[in-house]
């Protein structure tokens, strides 16, 4: 049995996602094989070659693969998983596996099997529905299992691999769709979904000046991430990829700090395997002060810059 | 220009859902059940094409039993033209879905399908990447802006690090994500003007299309319940518990 795990990345190294992913193809077992798929993406390749438990790398470098367009990707991987007879194909639940892997599903005549959080079995796993309020356990009768990975739910893999990487068909171009432009965040904290300390705000925040002004310099001090209810989003205090939540990114830190937030379920699904959960809110009702483990009752405006003068202590 | 929009019946976002008793699966008869609220968004935005006049006819589909007919009805109501319904009692995968939507799709000879970018039960994301495989077009997933020119579309889409425009081929398809529009409210003479709007049955025989689940759900449950922690009364005592009980800082 052979495993092939999708790698995303930037053409000059690995993201994080990828190496979840790949301790989530050791919890099912067999060899496992990184297929990276750009551009000039040699360092890439290189970098996928060093992580612990890899022993194949395949490289395919193409000029339509300068972006992650999934009509171009898409059919690379169904090839490279029909050449190689591949049991299951992985790769991380975020935007681009999201975007990608379900059109490789469709074309290999497969079910997905979105965000997995446990393997139980080869065929068996369980993943979350309804906002992460219940549990699925699903069993694939597929012959290829087609599978997005929640990275929170697994450790990342370690370095100290040594595989082979080999070259494999670019494709073509698919002409149906291209890259326009982009417009990044650009931030010098740590990834959210890789982040060990998250500080998040809410409505309560009242503008984007406010969410900067209190949220970062907290942030700063913690060295944490910045995330964001949807309605802080919706309102324009944080960009679109600062949410957390069921319809946003999901969250493991060891610890969350929520803000302003009132604790709507589809908030609480993005962070509720947080560490540890704190939450400051004026409203000793809110309810994400059922799921912290430690609360503030109180203004925020204020309680803020107490907790900044405390951490300089 | 046609658009064929995806709507699926989901229970409610406000409804905390429970697991039956014997594990089996949730329990949802008696619950409240609304439009998949990506669904909603997707509604709204071919209405805007619509009344900006850069699309025809607008019809909704939907897949499932009986009841899909209310879901379908709000769509009419927002503005939709036209609905389909392909009634089912059977359990549908993203990829039946997928398959039927395409037949759907090739008959009204669509331009632009679009699709929620996840349905809020099952969380799959996945029908309309799916769909865009099946019928070999683009896919412009996770939309918060949507431009459509002579035979293509813009497509600016939420990703992990931000924004990110494509520029899709059309026929293609769009999921949509929750900045691209807020929904209108709809009015009761439009709900009143809806019930006399065409809606179609038909059935997955109809199309030929093999929806036999590929996944069986063996068991659900209900992930472990965090406990309530404790209050403290200030920024001091936080401080010295995340340093001292729970070693976080
Ligand atoms: C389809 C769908 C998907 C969704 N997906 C997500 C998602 O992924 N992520 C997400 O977060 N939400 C999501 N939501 C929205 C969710 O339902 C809530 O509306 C949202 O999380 C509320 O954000 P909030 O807590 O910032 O705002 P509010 O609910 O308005 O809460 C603000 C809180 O701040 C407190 N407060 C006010 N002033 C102060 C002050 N000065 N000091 C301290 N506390 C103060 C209030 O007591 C209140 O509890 C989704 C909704 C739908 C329908
Ligand atoms: C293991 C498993 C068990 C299931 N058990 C049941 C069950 O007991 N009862 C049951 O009724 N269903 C069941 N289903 C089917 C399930 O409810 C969904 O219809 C199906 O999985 C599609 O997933 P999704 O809606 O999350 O897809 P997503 O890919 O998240 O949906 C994205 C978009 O696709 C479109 N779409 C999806 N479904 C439809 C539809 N039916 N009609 C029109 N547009 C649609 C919408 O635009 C939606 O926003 C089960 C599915 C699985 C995988």
């Amino acid at each position: 049995m052979a495993i092939l795990v999708i790698a995303e990345h930037d053409n000059a190294s690995i993201k994080s996602g990828t190496l979840n992913t790949v301790t989530a193809a050791k919890k099912i077992g067999g060899d496992i094989h990184v297929l990276v798929a750009g551009a000039n993406a040699a360092a890439a390749a290189a970098a996928a070659a060093k992580i612990d438990g890899v022993s194949k790398v395949l490289l395919a470098d193409g000029a339509n693969l300068a972006h992650p367009l999934a009509e171009n990707v898409a059919p690379v991987v169904v090839e490279v998983s029909k050449a190689g007879g591949y049991s299951h194909v992985l790769a991380p639940a975020t935007t681009t596996g999201k975007n990608v892997l379900p059109r490789v599903a469709a074309l290999l005549d497969v079910a997905q099997i979105s965000d997995i959080i446990a393997v139980e079995a080869a065929d068996t796993f369980v993943r979350p529905i309804y906002a992460g309020n219940v549990l699925a356990t699903v069993k694939s009768a597929d012959a290829v299992k087609v599978i997005t990975v929640r990275t929170t739910a697994f450790e990342a893999a370690g370095e100290g691999g040594n595989a082979a990487v080999e070259n494999t068909a670019a494709g073509a171009e698919a002409g149906l769709s291209r890259f326009v432009g982009a417009e990044l965040t650009k931030s010098d904290r740590p990834e959210l979904t890789a982040a060990k300390v998250i500080v998040s705000g809410g409505r309560a925040l009242g503008s984007a000046e406010q969410f900067s002004a209190v949220i970062e310099p907290l942030a700063d001090k913690l060295g944490a991430a910045v995330g964001a209810s949807r309605a802080a989003v919706d309102a324009g205090y944080a960009p679109n990829d600062y949410q957390v939540g069921q319809t946003g990114k999901v969250v493991a830190p060891q610890l969350y700090l929520a803000v302003g937030i009132s604790g709507a379920i589809q908030h609480l699904a993005g962070m509720k395997d947080s560490k540890i959960i704190v939450a400051v809110n004026k409203d000793e009702e809110a309810p994400i002060f059922q799921v912290a483990d430690y609360g503030i009752v109180g203004d925020l405006f204020s309680v803020v810059p107490e907790l900044m003068s405390e951490l300089s202590k | 220009m046609k658009v064929l929009v995806a709507v699926k019946r989901v229970v409610d976002y406000n409804v905390k859902v429970r697991v039956k008793a014997d594990g089996s699966d949730v329990d949802i008869a008696n619950v409240k059940m609304s439009m998949n609220p990506f669904d909603e968004i997707a509604v709204e935005e071919a209405v805007r094409l619509k009344e900006a006049g850069k699309a025809g006819e607008i019809v909704v589909v939907s897949m499932g039993p009986k009841q899909c007919e209310e879901t379908l009805r709000t769509a009419l109501a927002m503005g939709a033209d036209r609905a389909v319904h392909v009634e089912t009692d059977a359990v549908l995968e993203p990829l039946a879905v997928a398959k039927l939507l395409k037949a759907v799709a090739e008959e009204e000879q669509a331009q632009l399908i679009v699709l929620g970018k996840q349905a809020i039960d099952d969380d799959c994301n996945q029908t309309g990447q799916m769909l865009a495989a099946l019928m070999n077009i683009g896919q412009g997933t996770f939309a918060s802006k949507v431009d459509l020119a002579d035979g293509s579309v813009n497509v600016t889409r939420e990703i992990d690090g931000g924004l990110e425009t494509v520029s899709l081929k059309l026929p293609a398809v769009v999921t949509t994500d929750l900045r691209l529009n807020e929904p209108r409210y709809v009015k009761l003479p439009n709900i009143m003007a809806a019930k006399k709007k065409p809606l179609a049955k038909k059935a997955p025989a109809d199309f030929g299309v093999d929806i036999t689940p590929r996944l069986t759900t063996l068991k659900v449950a209900e992930p472990a319940k965090r406990s309530a922690g404790i209050k403290v009364a200030s920024a001091a005592e936080l401080v010295a518990k995340l340093k001292n009980e729970a070693k976080v800082l």
